[in-house]
């Protein structure tokens, strides 16, 4: 266990940025529901949260890029708001987002400088620029990278500190850093920590966002754990917060959630979906699994871990290097989609909007999407017998509105799901692979799918699922498997674990 | 919504009601009003801006030039016109639609020209059937478009670059074969066909309507035209729904310089010639007619009326300019104003739609 970086953290009765109760809508979303966050002077602040916890969207509303709807942000004690990027790096929040904001074709320095170039009489004073950099770099003890090299030259780790000497040229006072050893190899995140550490002792608070909690361990101070768009654990002091009560919060339920009776009660049929030895080079590899009719399988573990990637695979989405997937006795070929279509496998993707849905197309036309040429006569749509199922299916999952012809856009998170749900029974699925299938779905709503994923089963289906929230794989799931860093590390009747036992396999199989 | 929603659940638990129905049991549907909506009632209204538009148009034309713009002659010129760019705008409303764009259907169009008039090609007409230089051009069409197409689905090149290189490499191999000579159409058979009117409209307008209305029913009523939409509109939903959405993409390619050759077709029955010129600039009124029509650039949303009444528009137009003797510099200046407003405008819809 390496040593727990405390830092100095005084007892500063007012904190340098304070939010409280920021609240974010979208059409359809609630994607913060009352986010409090006090960053002081000089600490490293961890942000913990699952993928759609809330997390960038906070993110956009420090970097002024959202406007939240209520809420108040203070500066220093005092009430201030942040509407535009510009007002934020006035303001001191300078954001180094994940996809590494830099532009390839200018120099370091003019990347640097980028938005507050250093002119005179509207010419720029190029000399000036690369001193100042040279001096940001050399703070940042990156003197080696020389101010007028192009930044596309340059490695992701080069990139990043390219983002910092920005923010630095911006008298920055809080940087927030969205998961930055993301990109980086072990060695350039030691490197990340050293710079973190000097700007932190020079008095900068930085916002570090990572799911990769033995780093959180390593630079923060302080964190602060996001779950369902509120904050759910503030100001926890690293030294003394254990990593299973992180983890708890990130996926532990907020509300108390019926799954529905209780997994093993129902009769389980023929395997319908056979995975053997199934691997995608660099990401998975050797995962076998079975799953029968009737029988929910869950797949628990981190992001990262290689879930999403298994179930994406069997779908044909990603072209295995190895092992074969068989539904109802029949393999299909690797790689092809319309192979595991035909064989009456549907996904119900981790993305909705963006893998899942037509956003501007109509709800019956979404139902439809997979079967429409079953109800078209040679090659003619017949929209009447579309709508007539869609219409069915609505009536059936209680889509609301009742509506088949209004935009799917229009609809909440749980209702655009079910929509998505209603597209596989329509086509008639037998094995249903739901990838995250309450995210993004209001908690109240969740309830609703966990009922209809259960009767989906009972009604001869075999359904895969992945879930980031542990809770959800044991109370919805037959089976479990457990996966970290793309190995299968558990196997085994959801009743004969808990969530304790997924996480020490978890931990375990992530540190092997 | 989260209150009902929480209703519903309630309600979903207690009384669990029956499985949701699937294709196994294609239960005898509930009688429902089927929507009027389906036709799109948007639409409609954007079309009638159209109309609206080109309504004052020809006011002005009316205005203008008086009884010369509303005599017959006069505006069975500006059909025909329309008729040539018609038609190839129809193939580019699919492209566009399934989220692509050809910049190659001019010269497309030029080298189906020429192809369907070189000496062998007139010489096989005479002896067997005019019929042979249409399928000629529209061969040469549709091989280019396919061409085109598994460039893009395939090769996974940008659609606008993939087309660049089919503009350039058209034009060139049209010249190539023509020698950069205009041949002349004499197989009289041809010419008369295409040279008569039909009911009081020139063959190539019935021609242009014909296709119109063909690729209307194409986008809006078949298995093909949906696939187009769902493609253009997000290809990653489409592809994981089970949609084979490259060998899609080709098809639209195909598709595009399948109506291209059927211009050349009319081209050659309007002017009796084919040369490595013809069709030049035709890329940019055809995808200018479909995106003031209001088909979204983007894709995904697309309408044959719309760019039917975009492609009478612009040719309108055209025709206002020669009677008033005014330059064709000062109508395309005109006709640069006119594209930006109609996108304008239509984005002051959507975001109205939308919210």
């Amino acid at each position: 266990m390496p040593p727990y970086s405390v830092a100095m953290v005084t007892a500063d009765p007012v904190p340098l940025l304070q939010l409280s109760g920021i609240v974010k809508h979208f059409p359809g979303a609630k994607a913060l529901d009352g986010v409090d966050l006090e960053v002081r002077a000089g600490e490293v602040h961890c942000l913990l949260g699952q993928n759609g916890a809330g997390k960038s969207t906070l993110i956009k509303v420090l970097a002024g890029a959202h406007q939240p709807n209520s809420g108040e942000i203070r500066w220093n004690g005092e009430v201030v708001t942040i509407d535009s990027p510009t007002a934020a790096l006035e303001l001191g929040v300078a954001t180094m987002y994940q996809e590494l904001d830099v532009v390839d074709g200018l120099s370091v320095a003019e990347n640097v400088f980028l938005g507050h170039e250093l002119s005179r009489g509207g010419l720029l004073r190029r000399s000036e620029a690369h001193t100042r950099t040279r001096e940001i770099l050399h703070r940042l003890g990156h003197g080696e990278i020389p101010p007028g090299r192009e930044v596309g030259r340059l490695s992701a780790a080069g990139k990043q500190v390219v983002q910092m000497a920005r923010a630095l040229s911006r008298d920055a006072r809080v940087i927030v850093m969205d998961e930055p050893s993301a990109v980086l190899d072990p060695e350039e995140v030691d490197n990340l920590f050293r710079v973190v550490r000097s700007l932190s002792s020079e008095g900068v608070a930085i916002i570090y966002i990572s799911h990769r909690l033995e780093e959180i361990r390593q630079i923060g101070d302080r964190i602060t754990v996001l779950k369902d768009g509120r904050t759910v654990g503030e100001n926890l002091a690293v030294a003394n917060t254990p990593t299973p009560d992180l983890i708890r919060l990130m996926t532990g339920r907020t509300v108390e959630t019926d799954f529905g009776g209780g997994p093993g009660t129902h009769e389980r049929g023929e395997p319908l979906l056979e995975v053997e030895n199934l691997s995608l080079a660099g990401v998975f590899e050797d995962v076998t699994f079975t799953v029968r009719a009737g029988e929910i399988v869950g797949l628990a573990g981190l992001v990262g871990a290689g879930r999403s990637e298994i179930l994406e695979t069997v779908y044909g989405a990603r072209k295995a290097t190895g092992g074969t997937v068989k539904v109802k006795g029949k393999a299909l070929r690797a790689g092809s989609v319309p192979s595991a279509v035909d064989a009456g496998v549907g996904l119900a993707p981790e993305e909705r909007k963006s893998q899942g849905l037509l956003l501007d197309e109509p709800v019956y036309r979404n139902i439809t999407l997979s079967t429409f040429g079953r109800f078209a006569k040679s090659g003619f749509l017949d929209e009447r017998a579309e709508r007539r199922v869609a219409d069915q299916q609505i009536t059936s999952l209680q889509v609301a509105p009742p509506d088949a012809g209004r935009r799917i856009r229009t609809l909440s998170g749980g209702n655009q799901q079910k929509a998505m749900l209603a597209r596989w029974l329509v086509h008639g699925c037998d094995v249903l692979l739901l990838d995250e299938p309450t995210r993004g779905v209001d908690v109240g709503a969740r309830a609703e799918i966990y009922s209809l994923i259960r009767r989906l089963a009972a009604s001869g289906a075999a359904v895969l699922m992945v879930s980031s929230e542990i809770e959800e794989v044991l109370g919805l799931a037959d089976d479990v498997l457990v996966v970290a860093e793309g190995r299968v590390v558990h196997h085994g009747p959801a009743d004969q674990i808990d969530e304790h036992g997924v996480l020490d396999l978890v931990m375990e199989g992530t540190h092997a | 919504m989260s209150e009902n929603a929480a209703a519903d659940t309630s309600a979903a638990g207690a009384s669990s009601p029956a499985l949701p129905p699937t294709n196994r049991d294609l239960a005898p549907a509930p009688a429902k009003k089927s929507g009027r909506r389906q036709f799109g009632g948007s639409g409609v209204a954007r079309n009638l801006g159209l109309v609206i538009a080109l309504v004052l148009l020809c006011i002005g034309g009316f205005v203008t030039a008086g009884d010369r713009f509303l005599s017959a002659n006069n505006i069975t010129t500006i059909v025909a016109f329309a008729a040539v760019i018609g038609i190839v705008s129809v193939g580019m409303t699919f492209v566009i639609t399934g989220g692509g764009i050809d910049l190659s259907v001019g010269s497309v169009l030029g080298l189906a020209t020429v192809w369907a008039t070189t000496l062998a090609t007139q010489t096989m007409a005479a002896d067997m059937h005019w019929i042979v230089m249409v399928f000629a051009a529209v061969a040469v069409g549709t091989v280019a478009g396919l061409v085109n197409g598994i460039i893009v689905a395939y090769g996974r090149v940008v659609s606008f670059i993939a087309t660049l290189a089919m503009l350039v490499a058209a034009r060139g191999l049209a010249e190539i074969i023509s020698n950069r000579r205009t041949q002349i159409v004499n197989v009289n058979e041809f010419k008369s066909f295409f040279g008569a009117d039909f009911l009081g409209l020139p063959t190539i307008v019935w021609l242009f309507l014909v296709v119109a209305a063909l690729g209307w029913v194409l986008l809006n009523r078949t298995t093909f035209g949906r696939r187009t939409i769902a493609v253009g509109g997000n290809p990653e939903a489409a592809r994981l729904a089970g949609i084979k959405v490259q060998r899609h993409t080709m098809y639209l390619f195909g598709l595009s310089g399948f109506t291209a050759g059927i211009a050349a077709v009319a081209l050659m029955g309007r002017t009796g010639a084919g040369t490595s010129t013809n069709g030049s600039l035709y890329e940019l009124d055809a995808i200018a007619a479909v995106v003031v029509g209001g088909t979204l650039l983007i894709g995904g949303r697309g309408t044959i009326i719309g760019t039917v009444l975009g492609v009478l528009i612009f040719a309108t137009l055209k025709n206002i300019f020669v009677l008033n003797n005014l330059s064709i510099s000062v109508q395309a200046v005109a006709q640069g104003a006119i594209i930006v407003l109609a996108v304008l405008l239509q984005q002051r819809f959507a975001s109205r739609g939308s919210s």
